[in-house]
């Protein structure tokens, strides 16, 4: 589903390069970790999946389903599927949670040439997803993300993806800033969305999360570059002795 | 708000690079000599077969206008208008006072079906029930052409006609009020238009009457290089109420042009005026050149007790706007509101708001204004709150904020608090917030193209605004905004 062959990308401002040469492959299906010390570029590395244009890629390729990707706009990659979980989901002041929602549903709807849809089938959708994650009628009601509070904003990142249904999921720490119980729904709401037809990339610190979304296979990016993958068990490990031995290794 | 996706469906149905209304209308029309005279004015009193009050009045006007400055307090710059260059007079060959529909010339009926203007009575605007009618003056540079549902409204003991007719036909009521409100020499451009003042329309509600419909002016400029001067009067008598909406556009020209209007209300005691308009005048190409100077006085006087005026205004258009809707809360318990959204984008330079004058006890005010500012544009908020002497429990509510939508725009709060009652309660508050790149791209990633990002976050933003706009105009005010900001990002 999500080729990514050596890339190297850089900050677009002043050149710094960040991504050194990412090799990454992820098959539907499969659900892939990434953990890594602060500032190894696992947000970039999401960004730049999204299509940020802050950053440019100097080398290497990525194809989604066998496209390039590199060559879509952030709306267009939308469209084909790719979602992203922001590690620091953005306010959008005066702007309903559920008006937002709508929006994106049928432009993303309507980008696949698909119909929009009815306000009954919309608001059965919404209710259903939102119950799930234990997201209020009243919050929906708020403009989006504004004055909600750490976890909130990490529930409604993933209440969108559940209505979005995308192909491809990255989720950017969406384990910060969640309270133990808070944690659980999250994760059940995420595993709920595992299927054969979709791949998720999880960015994480922490084990606790890998409890709850047992990946398939865990990386380690340090300094811009995949250093070490394994399965399940090298979270486990991590987590017990840290980075020290897998950064070493890239120096 | 299903509003906001038809305003998106709207904007991406239409070509968005153009000026929609910049179109000329090829029609044989009479012009007036050039310049400001005694003989301009004169000329133009005859055309109009006027009274010889009426033409003193404007010679009065003509006479105080030659001693005054032009003012330059605003934060707007635009060379020195030459008024000697300019034509006072442009009307149809076509029109000789206003017809009924089936005399008015048929090219000027298809310029207004083009600009999207009912004028057949049995016809309604898009998507609005038919018992929202609506009844339209239609103003074509310096004349009236038709006034629709005048027989309707007559039965309900409601005056709807154009200004000219008006001074024929009603002489003691415009004689009574007009130049009430905003007196002869207020300012330049009021006593200018007082001299040379063309057409508008003219209400009369009379007491405990609901006006059956809404009322509307559609303002046209048509001709080249001729001053629009349009003069508006609306009488309130007690207990009635009106709602009363008021548009624009012009074609697209290389010229800059100049209107500059006049528009007294008046409510008595326990009376309500809705007066909202969309100003959607030509603002210029994207290099500034061209568009409109729209330098208005409006103002609305609560003279009796529990009387209400509200102004709403949705700006997208000119080159300059100058223009400030007030109210002078006379009557105890009067009410003043203000909401109003002022969109610049391109070149265009917007100095506009509004002044609450309390002069009677416990009378109150509110002003919400939104201000947003793109391109190279300049937006300035200028507001006066004041309480006299006498205005004791005086109320105000002001909320202004503005939105930036990129770098190099500009936007400025100038508020003025004067209050000589020490239990007046005034109450300020602004904002000002940008679109950030941020938020661009995470709208992006939800699927959002850029400009129904924008429509989306701009329709949040003014959303307060909107709900004042009587509902069938509601929409067309969201997508003319979504209009006037495309290409404003990106
Ligand atoms: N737009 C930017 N401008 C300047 N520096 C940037 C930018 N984006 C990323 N960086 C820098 O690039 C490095 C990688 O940042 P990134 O956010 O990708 O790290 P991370 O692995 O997600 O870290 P964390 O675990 O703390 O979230 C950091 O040093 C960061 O400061
Ligand atoms: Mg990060």
């Amino acid at each position: 589903m999500l080729e990514i062959k050596n890339l190297h990308a850089r900050i677009a401002e002043d050149e710094t390069e960040i991504l050194r040469g990412v090799d990454l492959t992820v098959n539907a299906g499969e659900v892939h970790a990434i953990m890594g010390p602060n500032g190894s570029g696992k947000s970039t590395l999401s960004y730049v999946l999204a299509g940020k244009d802050d950053y440019e890629i100097t080398e290497g390729e990525v194809l989604f389903n066998g496209e390039n990707m590199l060559d879509m706009d952030p709306d267009e990659r939308a469209a084909a599927g790719m979602f992203l979980a922001f590690q620091y989901p953005i306010e959008i002041p005066g702007v309903a949670t559920m008006e937002f929602l709508k929006t994106a549903m049928n432009a993303q709807r309507k980008a696949r040439g698909e119909d929009v849809l009815s306000i009954p089938d919309f608001m059965k959708r919404v209710k259903a997803a939102a119950s799930h994650l234990n997201v209020s009628m009243d919050m929906l009601k708020r403009p989006l993300n504004v004055g909600f509070s750490g976890g909130e904003k990490k529930r409604a990142e993933i209440l969108q993806m559940s209505l979005l249904e995308p192909k491809l999921c990255v989720l950017d720490e969406t384990d910060s800033g969640l309270d133990i119980d808070a944690l659980r729904v999250v994760s059940d709401g995420v595993n709920k969305l595992r299927s054969p037809e979709r791949a998720m990339v999880v960015i994480t610190h922490y084990q606790r999360l890998l409890d709850h979304i047992v990946p398939d296979v865990v990386h380690v990016l340090s300094k811009g570059k995949i250093v070490k993958t394994g399965d399940k068990d090298l979270a486990l490990d991590l987590e017990k002795h840290g980075y020290a031995e897998y950064i070493d290794t890239a120096a | 708000m299903p509003a906001v996706q038809e305003t998106i469906e709207q904007v991406k149905a239409i070509d968005v690079d153009q000026y929609k209304y910049g179109f000329v209308t090829d029609i044989e029309s009479e012009k007036g000599a050039k310049g400001l005279s005694e003989e301009t004015v004169r000329f133009l009193s005859a055309k109009k077969n006027e009274p010889q009050w009426m033409t003193d009045w404007r010679l009065d006007a003509l006479r105080r206008f030659q001693q005054m400055d032009e003012p330059d307090w605003a934060r707007v710059s635009y060379p020195k208008i030459d008024f000697d260059d300019l034509y006072y007079w442009a009307a149809p060959k076509s029109v000789e006072g206003p017809k009924s529909l089936d005399e008015v010339d048929p090219e000027l009926l298809a310029t207004y079906a083009k600009l999207g203007i009912p004028l057949a009575e049995q016809e309604i605007l898009a998507g609005v029930e038919p018992k929202n009618r609506v009844a339209v003056d239609a103003v074509f540079d310096s004349v009236s052409v038709v006034t629709t549902f005048k027989e309707e409204l007559k039965k309900a003991g409601v005056i709807f006609c154009s200004i000219s007719e008006a001074v024929r036909e009603y002489p003691d009521l415009v004689k009574k009020y007009l130049g009430s409100v905003v007196p002869i020499t207020d300012n330049y451009y009021a006593t200018l238009n007082s001299a040379v003042f063309s057409d508008g329309s003219f209400v009369y509600i009379p007491e405990g009457v609901r006006c059956p419909m809404e009322l509307s002016t559609y303002f046209r400029i048509n001709e080249q290089n001729t001053g629009q001067f349009e003069r508006t009067l609306i009488i309130a008598e007690k207990g009635s109420y009106v709602s009363y909406l008021e548009g624009c556009t012009a074609p697209q020209r290389d010229e800059n042009q100049l209107h500059a209007a006049v528009v007294e209300l008046v409510a008595l005691d326990d009376a309500e005026i809705k007066y909202s308009t969309v100003q959607n005048w030509y603002p210029g190409d994207k290099d500034g050149k061209g568009g409109i100077y729209n330098f208005v006085t409006k103002r609305g006087d609560c003279r009796g007790k529990n009387s209400k005026i509200s102004w709403t205004q949705v700006e997208t258009g000119s080159a300059i706007t100058w223009k400030y809707p007030s109210c002078i809360l006379r009557g105890e318990n009067s009410r003043g509101e203000f909401y109003s959204i002022a969109v610049s984008n391109g070149h265009q330079q917007i100095d506009s708001g509004t002044k609450m004058i309390h002069l009677g006890k416990n009378t109150s005010s509110r002003v919400i204004s939104k201000g947003i500012s793109a391109g190279k544009s300049e937006n300035t908020y200028r507001g006066l709150i004041s309480a006299h002497r006498k205005a004791s429990n005086a109320r105000n509510f002001t909320q202004c904020d503005s939105l930036l939508i990129g770098q190099d725009c500009g936007a400025h709060t100038v508020p003025y608090i004067e209050s000589k009652n020490a239990s007046a309660q005034f109450e300020h508050e602004a904002t000002t917030s940008k679109i950030s790149d941020d938020q661009m791209f995470y709208c992006l990633q939800r699927g959002l193209s850029e400009e129904e990002a924008v429509a989306l976050i701009v329709n949040g933003f003014v959303k307060d605004v909107i709900q004042q706009l009587p509902m069938e105009f509601a929409v067309e005010a969201q997508k003319l905004i979504s209009i006037s900001l495309e290409g404003s990002v990106g």
